[in-house]
């Protein structure tokens, strides 16, 4: 029992590894969620089209290939990212594509009418997204970017093949020098729950925040399959 | 930059370890089909402790990384006197995080067979099996196979995760190619066109399967 607490270290400055990671990745996630996802509905077909295929991309081959050919095999190209910058990369590029998705059916399901209502009222293209669409849009956004959210802390784990000293890295080290796996393995896994719980906590409480002042229109029962 | 020769000479040792990964793909999500729906099941049985246990590790299972799984399940299982190999370890890891993703598929399922069914069911004085198995299943799973198609694809890409104990599926074998020659470049874009050709297909096999079924 007293050796637990020899553990905790190594595994708590791998854990904030991981945090740094989850954080970089969940902002690029957003961020090319938002763009690929507006990108998708966009009234240029050659523009729809690099987005579709952006997402095809990314959804249609693996996080871990996708993170060792950004790490080994893009060098040959005369592109060096350090390990960090590779995993925050890929994860935050596999899980926009996801996002994407995301953003686009809820764009999508924002009424007709609005649009037309928004025309009617002379408001510019710009204005019409910013002011009556995707404030509408967000909203039913948030379940599943909680989700993704989750999904993509869970798959910073794969930068310990790419030799990151993340939480999952350090529990490996551990194991390897005191072949404690029981004792390591559980407490590396309790670890990535706290995380994952503290996620959806946040989330649920940002929809709270955003639910404020709203007519509450479909129940809040998350059908997130 | 990228040797045309040198990616078809090393095709053929990519073909063979695409097999190590279609099989585990198939044993994986065989496990995840059958577990799953022993969790819905234990899930539906009430309010009581099975079901509150049940929901808490479909919960845990699902909100940690699967490459923690594996490890845990090939490092740890030893412990208990169960050697498994390295392939076997993988799958079963693969099978078991899925199975929390397919129980939630089956739930809503069997969400979806109308209250009226149990009653008849009860009023025909079927038993507790019997109602499973010829009434509510027969009705609850059609509507999802195609979400359960879904993780199937979904799986497939988490395959190369076995890397990490040493299966030789595509990644590995991948990764060893590189470390013999150098070259990097060619095998693992080789396998990144593999993995996007295999699932495209298999994601428009599932979408035409929604076809099939009527849900879209």
């Amino acid at each position: 029992m007293l050796e637990l607490f020899h553990f905790l270290p190594p595994l708590l400055s791998g854990l904030w590894v991981t945090i740094q990671l989850a954080f970089g990745g969940s902002i690029l996630a957003v961020l090319a969620a938002f763009a690929v996802g507006l990108l998708r509905l966009s009234r240029k077909a050659g523009l729809r089209i690099a987005a579709t295929a952006y997402t095809d991309f990314f959804r249609g081959t693996s996080a871990l290939v996708q993170l060792f050919w950004v790490y080994f095999a893009l060098p040959f190209w005369g592109v060096e990212l350090d390990a960090m910058t590779a995993g925050i990369v890929v994860l935050g590029l596999n899980h926009g594509a996801y996002g994407a998705e995301v953003v686009r059916g809820a764009v999508q399901a924002v009424p007709r009418p609005q649009y037309e209502a928004a025309a009617a009222l002379n408001f510019t293209e710009r204005q019409t997204l910013w002011r009556i669409i995707l404030p509408q849009a967000l909203p039913a956004m948030l379940p599943p970017f909680g989700n993704l959210l989750i999904e993509l802390l869970k798959s910073t784990a794969l930068v310990s093949m790419i030799t990151l000293g993340d939480l999952t890295f350090q529990g490996q080290i551990l194991r390897a020098a005191t072949l404690r796996s029981g004792e390591i393995f559980t407490l590396v896994l309790l670890l990535y729950f706290m995380l994952a719980l503290s996620i959806s906590f946040g989330v649920r409480r940002l929809e709270r925040r955003l639910a404020v002042g709203r007519v509450r229109r479909r129940p809040m029962v998350a059908a997130d399959v | 930059m990228f040797d045309w020769e040198f990616a078809i000479s090393i095709l053929p040792a990519l073909l063979k370890a695409l097999r190590v990964t279609l099989q585990a793909t198939l044993v994986g999500i065989s496990i995840a089909l059958l577990l799953g729906l022993v969790w819905a099941f234990l899930g539906h049985s009430g309010r009581g402790l099975p079901a509150k246990v049940t929901a808490a590790s479909v919960e845990f299972i699902r909100s940690t990384p699967l490459l923690v799984q594996i490890y845990f399940l090939f490092y740890v299982a030893p412990n208990f006197g169960l050697t498994l190999s390295p392939f076997s370890a993988g799958t079963l890891a693969l099978g078991l995080h899925y199975s929390a993703y397919t129980a939630e598929v089956y739930r809503a399922g069997i969400e979806g067979v109308p209250s009226g069914q149990w009653e008849a069911a009860l009023s025909l004085n079927m038993g507790r099996f019997l109602t499973w198995r010829s009434v509510i299943l027969p009705q609850a799973i059609p509507p999802v196979i195609p979400a359960l198609g879904n993780y199937l694809v979904a799986m497939f890409k988490e395959t190369p995760l076995l890397a990490a104990i040493t299966v030789m599926e595509l990644l590995q074998t991948a990764k060893i190619i590189g470390a013999q020659t150098f070259r990097y470049l060619e095998p693992l874009t080789l396998v990144g066109l593999l993995f996007l050709a295999v699932s495209l297909v298999a994601s428009r096999l599932v979408r035409r399967l929604e076809v099939r079924f009527g849900s879209r």
